[in-house]
């Protein structure tokens, strides 16, 4: 099997900013909760129970032709740090990340598919693929599903389907989620209605990150809430034709930033970038906000040669324990913000400013006046 | 849209079933962490769950006979023991599904071994017992409900210190509900 640092090491599948609406839509993944007959679901099981039900299905959790080759780890042998940069990665749940003895995490190669053994229920079973594509992520997990089932008794019922510890998983035991950026939808102040009008048709929407009443870097999360008596392929059909709709809001709002505030938006991305490429301390919330600055800039072709899966893959290492996974120790919180400034003064040196000269053209050796402060 | 809770702009949106009824609650960020509201959490269920005739009073108990669970204990967390608990808790289900989900029955995938035609419950002789708390000892549970262990709690509160010092917010709420659920406060015997 694979190793954590090998795993970590390779940007995943979903990484590369590749994939339907990717300028909006950051992933679409689906989980599906499933749990094995005759055994009490892991919140009501003894620890030796879980150990004993871990012992069993791992083997053949590892034997899926899909996890050939990949990463499978007993969170007993996994440091917190390692645990919360998967959590970070979004390949295990932060519920799941908190447990230890009895729970293990399996992870494909192109960490597409990843298995969390005793989370909330038995089995979830995530796949992640990149922009708005939530059926070829339920086409991963559908797959894996009917491997697994064949060989491990998954409790059903013929009326309430799949059985799961909370009752607002039963049914499919699914949960398809999209990640959105939707920093016009916010700048122009159009995305209260918007979230509104989501919320009623059933869907939940969410901040990624942050505290009180923002959504961090602009990043949303909708996912469905109902699981019982709709099929999957109509779950995820209404989800992805609701999606498509804020796409287009997005892309609305966006056309109207470049036509009627022109100046405020590269005034915005300008200091984004500024602030990114110049930091020495850099918090969390800071960088966050930045980033999003910056991706719209890449999006709307404002800042020169910028590559939206860079600023991806940054949005992931500024997090604290991609952090101190790094570093390689734990970092007090000062120490995170001057490491995350340093990461993103280091990855933006390639990267031409915006504004101060024509986009178009590729400027060989960087931004004319950059000081080399690394 | 503001927050139920207090004035700020509402960006959960999720829906709350009390007694039957399902009502939409609107809270911003920092009320639906501290009340520990995520979208898979079952929010409000613990209230919802049980029809008055089931609610259990000091003497009369559900209890799932697979498993131990009993109806004080999922009405405190919103959660079945194990898969048979959808049976041995099945008297007013179908009320608490309507309110929750689109329909009350499954019209999704089916395991290749089910084929769609046979009712998949395990056939138990009786899937639930209504027992006298003061004279009868409780059925031998199949699998042992889960003792909180001390040491499990004690770490989870050093976690929780850590979280909170670290200001990461969503973490400690994940982990004060885990501590919860860990410890319920009056466990029924
Ligand atoms: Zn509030
Ligand atoms: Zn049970």
């Amino acid at each position: 099997m694979m190793r954590f640092a090998t795993l970590i090491k390779n940007p995943a599948d979903w990484m590369k900013g590749t994939g339907p609406h990717s300028e909006i839509v950051m992933t679409s993944r689906v989980r599906l909760a499933r749990n094995l007959r005759g055994f009490p679901f892991p919140g009501f099981s003894q620890e030796r129970q879980r150990v004993d039900l871990l012992e069993q299905v791992r083997p053949v959790v590892e034997q899926l032709p899909e996890m050939r080759d990949g990463y499978s780890e007993d969170y007993t042998d996994l440091s917190k740090i390692r645990k919360q940069v998967l959590v970070e990665r979004h390949l295990v749940s932060r519920e799941h990340a908190a447990r230890s003895s009895g729970c293990a995490v399996v992870v494909d190669r192109k960490q597409s598919i990843s298995i969390m053994i005793n989370e909330e229920d038995h089995f979830r079973i995530q796949g992640i693929r990149p922009g708005l594509n939530l059926h070829s992520a339920y086409e991963l997990v559908d797959r894996v599903d009917s491997e697994l089932e064949s060989g491990l008794p998954f409790a059903f019922d013929s009326k309430l389907g799949y059985l799961t510890a909370c009752p607002t998983n039963l049914g499919t035991g699914m949960r398809a989620s999209v990640m959105l950026h939707l920093p016009a939808l916010v700048l122009t102040e159009q995305i209260n209605p918007v979230i509104k009008a989501v919320g009623k048709i059933g869907l939940a929407v969410r901040g990624l990150y942050g505290e009180g009443t923002e959504a961090l870097g602009n990043l949303f999360q909708i996912s469905n809430q109902h699981t019982l008596g709709e099929a999957e392929p109509e779950i995820i059909a209404q989800i992805e034709k609701v999606i498509e709709g804020v796409v287009r809001s997005e892309q609305n709002a966006r056309a109207k930033l470049k036509e009627d505030h022109h100046t405020m938006l590269q005034d915005q991305v300008g200091r984004a970038y500024a602030i990114l490429r110049y930091a020495h301390v850099l918090s969390s919330k800071e960088a966050l906000n930045l980033l999003s600055m910056l991706r719209l800039g890449a999006d709307l072709d404002l800042v020169g040669n910028c590559d939206r899966s860079l600023i991806d893959m940054m949005l992931l290492e500024i997090q604290p324990a991609h952090l101190q996974l790094n570093a390689a120790r734990e970092l007090s919180p000062d120490e995170r913000d001057s490491m995350r400034a340093e990461i993103t003064r280091a990855r933006l040196q390639s990267i031409h400013g915006p504004g101060s000269f024509p986009t178009s053209q590729s400027t060989p050796g960087g931004p004319p006046s950059a000081p080399n402060d690394e | 849209m503001k927050c139920d809770v207090c004035e700020n702009e509402a960006s959960v949106f999720l829906t709350q079933i009390i007694n039957g009824q399902m009502t939409t609650v609107n809270l911003c960020e920092s009320c639906s962490k501290a009340k520990g509201v995520t979208e898979e959490t079952g929010f409000g269920l613990a209230e919802a769950f049980l029809t008055p005739s089931m609610r259990s009073e000091d003497s009369m108990e559900v209890v799932c006979n697979a498993c131990g669970f009993t109806a004080s204990q999922l009405k405190k967390i919103g959660r079945m023991g194990c898969p048979e608990c959808y049976h041995s808790f099945r008297e007013g289900l179908d009320g608490l599904l309507r309110n929750m989900h689109k329909g009350t029955r499954h019209v999704g995938k089916r395991p290749a071994s089910v084929g769609g035609t046979a009712p998949q419950l395990l056939p138990r002789q009786r899937t639930s017992v209504v027992r006298e708390e003061t004279s009868t000892p409780p059925p031998p549970p199949l699998p042992v409900p889960a003792q909180a262990q001390p040491s499990d709690v004690s770490k989870l509160r050093a976690d929780l210190d850590l979280a909170v010092k670290e200001e990461r917010y969503e973490d400690a709420a994940k982990l004060k509900a885990e501590i919860e659920r860990l410890q319920p406060k009056a466990p029924s015997k």
